[in-house]
């Protein structure tokens, strides 16, 4: 498994803290296991793309750092502070927010009212429901029609202004691309720059390798849950990416 | 004229059907549990009531004033402890834990005040009644029932789409782990609808013990009474439940008038026709588990 | 069973695997059983009548519990009403016997009437799921209670005798009691375990973990519940035939009561639901409570009730399940087993050794 290292930031910059670590992280779905001794890192204020094919263990991943999940063994650090035991309520409160697969957002509530959910237990910090509001212009308007009646890149959005406005230091998107026009995903990653601005760090996850690749700034790929690849986009040839995706040691090597 | 009575009697009693059925269909929709226990806590409210009368010299009417908080936070705690480690374990643990704790409790309340019946003194309230002609009177105790089930089903109403902790029940409801993810302390949450649900139970229970007398084992009837209501009414919805509990009182109400002992019949066989010809009942919420 | 890690086809060895029905073939098991129940068989001559009517009820208490656990254990049907049927078999047994029938050759025609009976209740009541279905099978189970207790001829409220036993020798008609218990019990412990080893047994167990993917897969779940449900009714037939061969009367309120249902979920529970063995560590256990619990009068129905509440929470196999978790013996095994016969080569392949069949809650 060959996993080119990426190009150093030099010793000139100042150690800091990242936002996210996890450390030799192995998760179990009953007897079958989805990430063995993973490792990762995400400092602050960047992107981080987690890429891989179905089932490689990229959604486990992101709903064990979230406290869905309860790994077997390894640990979860958020800006320093071991949070593998916290349950996810608390993880939310420390500064961990999800953005799960599929959206989940509830049905019989209407769209103000999911975002008031998000809100109960906010950080404090910039985003609240009114800025959610700017940032996505036709919400306003249909803050009282039940989520359940939005198409799905409207369901998208919701999602995602629902986790903003508890302001975490950390957003988790899990396949934000998945059900969706290309149009519509475009749309949604041009808002990223404006979470970054005001100090998230971004860890997501997606299938869609071109996209992953274009918003990133480091990626990792996962195939049955290890690594097979990490570094920033610049650095990686397509084949690499394809190899590592895919898993064929041969054309790795190539 | 006689079903005219068995009409408005069937009505009334539909009110406290639905008041004992919503506390089942709040637990059902909120955690997914099935209380078989829950017609046996009405009964046990209602010889709560017989027992705090006497030590607080309080009007029988008045019994809710002790039973009522009492169950709250008994619904509360049972939920923190018990019902939680069921959920924990999965819905057949629930289901045959509730079943097993119902059992319990009927046989408890057969060893500590024997088979006798009792009832609720609530002294001449229970007779007086509107005599609206010759053939026709509305008791005014059936009345004030229907009243307080309608109150109270707007109040839970009003509570869940208005308030806070309303809004987090009704988010729990649809989706626990995304509501998790946006921070809601569950346990917490549904201790709250269990206090509620325990609380309506106990309301139940003592408008049953007042207008009727009750028994160790009244509690199984309640409950097929109150499961009833609920389906005939369609899952998932509270005004549903209300219809629901009307359509029974009124199928209870003219079997009896045709013949006495063809009461409880005539209202299984309604439901049972529910159930063949439209599962999902008035409201038509789905029925699956 | 692959590996993990990135390349298969690196040369790596794939275990082999054996898929078989037990450890060690059990050639002993069938032999022990037909001991046991032939040892069963002539104990009446050996012990008094007291014995062998407690002996009857154990029987019959048997047969319910392994009917219950076969509907929730195996076809995740949760039934509180199968009284319904156990009361349907007793009046059966009642009308034929009126009608001059024999009552000991009533006992398989109540079997199969239950049987009949349970198809258009089955069509009804398979409306709804979990809990919803559970409390609609005690609706049924009252309102059959309340028609039958219609029929002043079937003894209305109060009861009603069984006729065409007097002629028999009490010491006889007790034997032939006792023996037709034991076969009811035998039949249904043979037919439980012969459905699950077959194809059904497959499916209810596909349906148990992911129900789903079991119909995905073309699984006949449908069927496979139907087919369980009217064999639970038919048990519960035979066994509330059995009921009013013993007591040699007949009440609607008392054979139609809930308390039945009472019985059967909390000896499964204790002894084990979801295995054949669980029903018959239950009931020993159930029956040893009764007689040492005796002295406290009906207490011992709580006590029974909340130690079966305690298990559930605590130990959710039952008491067999944590016995068997231990020791490795299955009399009557009906899952398979993967045994791995040779050590795969590189890294993180699976555990050796066997890895047991899922048989966890419905």
């Amino acid at each position: 498994m060959s996993t080119p290292v990426p190009a150093g930031s030099g010793g000139a910059a100042p150690p800091s803290r990242p936002a996210l670590e996890v450390r030799d992280l192995t998760v179990h779905h009953g007897q079958l296991r989805a990430v063995t001794s993973l490792n990762l890192t995400v400092e602050a204020g960047e992107v981080f793309a987690i890429i891989g094919a179905n089932g490689a263990g990229k959604s486990t991943l992101l709903r064990t750092i979230a406290g869905l999940h309860r790994p077997t063994s390894g640990t979860i650090w958020l800006d320093g502070t071991d949070i593998s035991a916290a349950a996810p309520e608390e993880r939310l409160v420390a500064g961990v927010a999800l953005v799960p697969e599929g959206r989940r957002l509830f049905p019989s509530l209407s769209v103000e009212e999911n975002l008031l959910v998000g809100a109960h237990r906010r950080r404090p910090g910039p985003w609240t429901i009114e800025r959610v509001y700017q940032l996505f212009t036709w919400m306003p308007g249909r803050r009282r029609q039940l989520a359940a009646q939005l198409s799905g890149g409207e369901q998208q959005a919701v999602a995602i202004g629902r986790a903003l406005v508890a302001n975490p230091r950390v957003l988790l998107l899990d396949e934000l691309s998945l059900g969706l026009a290309p149009v519509v995903v475009r749309q949604i990653y041009a808002l990223l720059p404006e979470l970054l601005a005001t100090g998230m760090t971004i860890l997501l996850v997606e299938q869609d390798v071109s996209q992953a690749i274009r918003i990133a700034s480091r990626v990792q790929c996962l195939l049955e849950g290890r690594t097979t690849l990490a570094g920033r986009p610049a650095d990686l040839r397509p084949e690499q990416i394809e190899a590592a995706y895919f898993g064929m040691a041969a054309a790795a090597r190539r | 004229m006689i079903w005219i009575q068995a009409l408005i009697q069937g009505l009334l009693l539909g009110g406290l059907y639905a008041l004992s059925a919503c506390g089942l269909s709040l637990l059902y929709g909120v955690m997914g549990a099935i209380n078989l226990a829950h017609g046996d806590l009405a009964i046990i409210a209602a010889y709560l009531a017989i027992v705090v009368i006497p030590i607080f010299h309080l009007p029988g009417l008045l019994a809710f004033l002790i039973v009522v908080p009492a169950f709250l936070v008994f619904g509360y705690l049972g939920q923190r402890t018990l019902i939680q480690a069921t959920l924990d374990r999965g819905p057949l643990t629930t289901l045959l834990v509730s079943f097993g704790v119902s059992i319990v409790l009927q046989n408890l309340l057969l060893q500590l005040f024997s088979a006798d019946s009792h009832s609720i003194d609530i002294g001449s309230f229970v007779a007086a009644s509107i005599q609206v002609n010759d053939e026709i009177s509305i008791a005014y105790l059936s009345l004030g029932i229907f009243v307080v089930a309608v109150v109270v089903l707007l109040a839970l109403q009003l509570f869940l789409s208005r308030t806070t902790t309303g809004r987090l029940i009704r988010a729990v409801a649809d989706d626990r782990e995304a509501a998790q993810l946006s921070g809601t302390r569950y346990r917490h949450v549904f201790g709250i609808a269990a206090a509620l649900a325990i609380g309506t139970v106990a309301l139940a229970g003592l408008a049953f013990g007042m207008v009727s007398s009750f028994g160790p084992t009244s509690g199984s009837t309640r409950l097929l009474f109150a499961f009833e209501a609920v389906v005939i009414g369609g899952l998932g919805s509270l005004w549903g439940t209300l219809a629901g509990g009307i359509v029974l009182g009124v199928a209870q109400a003219i079997g009896a008038a045709i013949d006495p002992s063809l009461g409880v019949l005539a209202g299984h066989v309604v439901f049972l026709v529910v159930l063949a010809v439209r599962p999902n009942g008035i409201a038509g919420a789905r029925v699956t588990a | 069973m692959t590996t993990t890690g990135t390349a298969i086809g690196r040369g790596e060895v794939l275990p082999r695997i054996r898929v078989g029905r037990s450890r060690r073939p059990r050639r002993a098991t069938p032999l022990v059983a037909i001991g046991i129940v032939v040892a069963f068989a002539v104990l009446p001559a050996f012990v008094d009548a007291g014995l062998t009517s407690k002996l009857v009820d154990a029987f019959v208490l048997l047969t319910m519990a392994s009917m219950w656990n076969l509907l929730a254990g195996y076809a995740g049907l949760v039934s509180v009403g199968q009284q319904t049927f156990i009361g349907l078999g007793s009046y059966i047994v009642l009308i034929l016997a009126q009608w001059g029938l024999q009552p000991y050759l009533a006992v398989p025609l109540a079997a199969i009437g239950c049987a009949a009976l349970a198809l258009p209740l089955a069509w009804l009541l398979f409306r709804l799921r979990g809990g919803y279905f559970a409390i609609a099978t005690w609706v049924v189970a009252d309102a059959v209670q309340l028609v039958i207790s219609h029929f002043p001829s079937l003894g209305g409220g109060t009861g009603a005798i069984l006729p065409g036993v007097a002629g028999i020798a009490p010491a006889t008609r007790l034997a032939w009691t006792y023996w037709s218990a034991l076969g009811v019990a035998v039949a249904a412990l043979a037919v439980a375990y012969l459905l699950l080893r077959g194809r059904l047994g497959l499916v209810l167990t596909a349906v148990r973990d992911d129900e789903v993917g079991a119909r995905s897969v073309g699984a006949r779940v449908g069927w496979a519940k139907r087919i369980v449900f009217l064999v639970a009714a038919a048990g519960c037939g035979a066994a509330g035939a059995l009921l009013i061969l013993s007591q040699l009367n007949v009440l609607a309120t008392s054979v139609f009561s809930v308390q039945w249902s009472a019985k059967m979920i909390f000896v499964t529970i204790i002894g084990g639901i979801g295995s054949i063995e669980g029903p018959i560590v239950g009931t020993i256990v159930y029956v040893l409570l009764q007689e040492t619990l005796s002295q406290f009068g009906a207490w011992y129905f709580i006590i029974v009730g909340l130690v079966a509440i305690v298990v559930a929470l605590w130990s959710p196999r039952g008491i067999w399940g944590f016995v068997a978790s231990r020791i490795h013996l299955r009399p009557f095994p009906v899952g398979y087993w993967l045994f791995v016969e040779a050590e795969p080569a590189g890294d993180g392949g699976p555990p050796p050794g066997p890895e047991p069949p899922a048989e966890g809650d419905a």
